[in-house]
């Protein structure tokens, strides 16, 4: 777990042994210090419980019942029926997932890449009147994500639309009923989400940039020294050196694709147009839990959402470690 | 010393050339940060465009790109279309008062008093002339059917009222994490923070169960403030790591004039930690600013408790012919945060820093 690692040495600068004597053989002092704080945490113990640790439990418990919220009394227990019809028998369930994996591969790429190369291009020292660059470009983040669909779904209309416009421009028929329909042709509306998501990377690029300002400069006078250009330089030095912050981001997108969601549903009620190319997975779950209040299967739903987040997550810490690069661990 | 002009002058033309090549490289790169800004922020000015235009206009797929109006002249108590009009003097802004099909009648409209001008062509081939004129009307109109005060004044409760919530618990907490030991203190730490990676629907479905039938808070803002009043992930990580790097010393320093836990807390680390703070604060406003999925589920139905984006998405929804009201609708959306990005962007951009890199 690479990113942990960095934490318990931040956090591990009592001795260690607090860990397994308990509260019995504290002093009365630490005694007091424990109590406080328990006390200052609190807040967080009782939400944790209230709305983690309980409502986790229950939806699995859920998750064994066939239940209505619109009828609680005839909820009935069906053990495993749930999960037996959404594994072997919903082919809804494996369609929102492909079409999730699909998009998020599509979005991953693109996102990830602009973000890294925008945060480059933001910390050129070639680049004049930098800070003004680095706000008007996160500036498009600040725009709330319902109005930026609304916009968004208008420039990319074929005929009236300024995306197919400026293309047009450049000589490619773009512009009409034959051009890029970017909402309505299945083969492009994944890339038409991807360029909504594009006014969200400001944070990831933030992250990136602060990143390639803790690089050591030392590391590429040494390369220039070495004759090595500038894509060599960005390959081996850059790239390995904000590799934690890669892999940050690339955590962090993966668990918001995974419940991608709120796009669909604004341009067309999660109704999967065109022709179901946007039924996704959460979409799928929304409609179950909240349009036909099925809680039992809604509950199912969500587990195996959690179940495919859990897995993906442990996948990439496992692999994460062969190409992740933690200065840290030299000490 | 007599040969140093000599060393000097080869170095001095190196230095210059050296000096032009990194000028051109400076201007390359700015101007194309500057093109992929443009073609990056374009939608913006789309969105703006669009937003002051005739309803006509907006859906016309050759529409100019500024909005614009053909320009009228009022004539006898008349009103003609103004044309440009290709004449001796070079093109002509006339007024078409009589087309026919040989020979049309044109008012100078820089020169009425000349009367009527007769033209010889085929008027159909004339230009019509537009002027820009920007359509405000439609943000009135927008803010009115939308209902945009009451959406407001929702969104700004709602972000209020969860901001200081989730402030004070959140601040409470890191401070706890960050100058306490107690049992357990890292298995804690370390749980709160994997329920970052913890999707929000595995939790859902029970306590919208909970909320609605149990409770009865269905059509209330209740399910959605009160699990904000306990701090979250988030929060608590980026706060604590602010505490961490305050002196221990100040505390140590109100101890001995015998201040106790909460009292070191409330005059010694917060006045300390007012940047982390904002950070929190504005991260929090803005999350509410744009929170769909909890309002969309708790408050279906309940028409006066929508917040601005349940609002808008139902706005974009039933008035899809009208995209000039609706990119109006949309850019009052956006004005209150992108002027409070612009006011406390250091505070907040160093607040992302903290909570992406300090991992």
């Amino acid at each position: 777990m690479g990113v942990s690692l960095k934490w318990t040495r931040v956090v591990r600068t009592q001795p260690r042994s607090r860990f397994q004597m308990g509260l019995r053989s504290m002093s009365p002092a630490q005694r007091r210090e424990a109590r406080w704080g328990l006390i200052f945490i609190s807040p967080w113990l009782i939400g944790f419980t209230l709305f983690y640790l309980m409502p986790m439990i229950a939806s699995l418990i859920f998750s064994t019942y066939d239940f209505k919220l619109s009828a609680p009394e005839d909820a009935r227990f069906v053990g495993l029926d749930n999960w037996n019809r959404m594994l072997f028998h919903d082919s809804n369930v494996w369609e929102g997932l492909r079409i999730t994996f699909t998009f998020g591969t599509v979005s991953l790429l693109i996102g990830m890449t602009s973000a890294f190369l925008l945060a480059v291009l933001l910390n050129s020292k070639h680049l004049l009147a930098r800070n003004v660059f680095r706000t008007l470009f996160y500036a498009p983040t600040m725009v709330p994500l319902i109005a930026a669909i609304v916009i968004w779904s208008r420039v990319l209309n074929p005929q009236t639309g300024w995306l197919n416009k400026i293309i047009e421009s450049f000589g490619i028929n773009a512009v009409g009923v034959d051009g890029l329909r970017w909402l309505d042709d299945p083969n492009l509306v994944y890339f038409a989400y991807t360029f909504i998501g594009l006014w969200g990377i400001g944070n990831a690029v933030l992250i990136n940039l602060a990143g390639l300002q803790g690089v050591p400069t030392e590391l590429y006078e040494a390369a220039e020294i070495d004759g090595a250009g500038w894509g060599r330089r960005l390959w081996k030095i850059t790239i390995p050196m904000v590799s934690p912050i890669i892999f940050y981001n690339l955590i962090l997108n993966v668990l918001g694709l995974l419940q991608y969601f709120i796009v669909p549903w604004v341009l067309n009620q999660g109704n999967g147009y065109p022709e179901g190319s946007t039924r996704f997975y959460m979409v799928y779950f929304y409609k179950q839990a909240f349009t036909f209040q099925n809680m039992g299967y809604g509950a199912a739903l969500a587990w195996m959402l959690f179940i495919v987040a859990l897995i993906i997550t442990i996948f990439l810490f496992t692999t994460g470690r062969s190409w992740v690069y933690y200065s840290s661990e030299e000490r | 010393m007599a040969k140093r002009p000599d060393i000097e002058k080869p170095l001095s033309s190196y230095q210059a050339a050296r000096k032009r090549r990194n000028l051109l490289i400076q201007m390359g790169i700015t101007l194309f940060a500057l093109v992929v800004l443009s073609i990056y922020t374009m939608p913006l000015g789309y969105g703006v465009m669009t937003s002051l235009k005739t309803k006509e206009q907006a859906s016309d797929p050759q529409g100019p790109v500024i909005p614009s109006e053909a320009l009228q002249y009022e004539y006898e108590g008349e009103k003609y279309d103004v044309v440009y009009v290709p004449t001796d003097d070079g093109l002509q802004k006339w007024a078409l008062i009589k087309p026919t099909r040989r020979v049309s009648q044109f008012i100078d409209i820089n020169n009425p008093e000349a009367g009527i001008i007769e033209w010889e062509g085929n008027w159909r081939a004339l230009e019509p002339v537009f002027e820009t004129s920007f359509q405000w009307g439609n943000y009135k109109e927008a803010w009115e059917t939308i209902e945009f005060l009451k959406l407001l004044k929702n969104t700004f409760i709602y972000a209020f009222v969860t901001m200081i919530g989730t402030l004070v618990a959140s601040a409470l907490v890191a401070y706890g994490f960050a100058r306490f030991r107690f049992p357990f203190r890292n298995t804690l730490f370390m749980v709160m923070i994997s329920t970052i990676i913890l999707p929000p629907a595995v939790t859902l479905v029970p306590t919208y169960a909970f909320f609605i039938k149990v409770l009865g808070w269905g059509g209330t803002w209740l399910p959605l403030i009160v699990p904000q009043m306990f701090g979250n992930a988030y929060n608590v990580f980026l706060l604590r790591q602010y505490f961490m790097t305050i002196p221990r010393e100040l505390d140590d320093a109100a101890k001995i004039d015998g201040a106790g836990p909460m009292r070191t807390f409330l005059s010694v680390i917060l006045p300390q930690a007012v940047p982390a703070l904002t950070a929190v604060a504005l991260f929090h406003f803005f999350f509410a600013w744009n929170d769909f999925f909890g309002p969309l589920i708790y408050l279906a139905g309940s028409r006066d408790l929508r917040p601005i984006t349940v609002g808008l998405t139902e706005f974009n929804g039933l008035y899809r012919t009208e995209p000039q009201l609706i990119l109006a609708a949309a850019t009052i959306s956006m004005i209150l945060p992108l002027t409070i990005f612009f006011i406390a962007q250091r505070v907040f951009i160093q607040g992302i820093v903290i909570t992406g890199v300090d991992k």
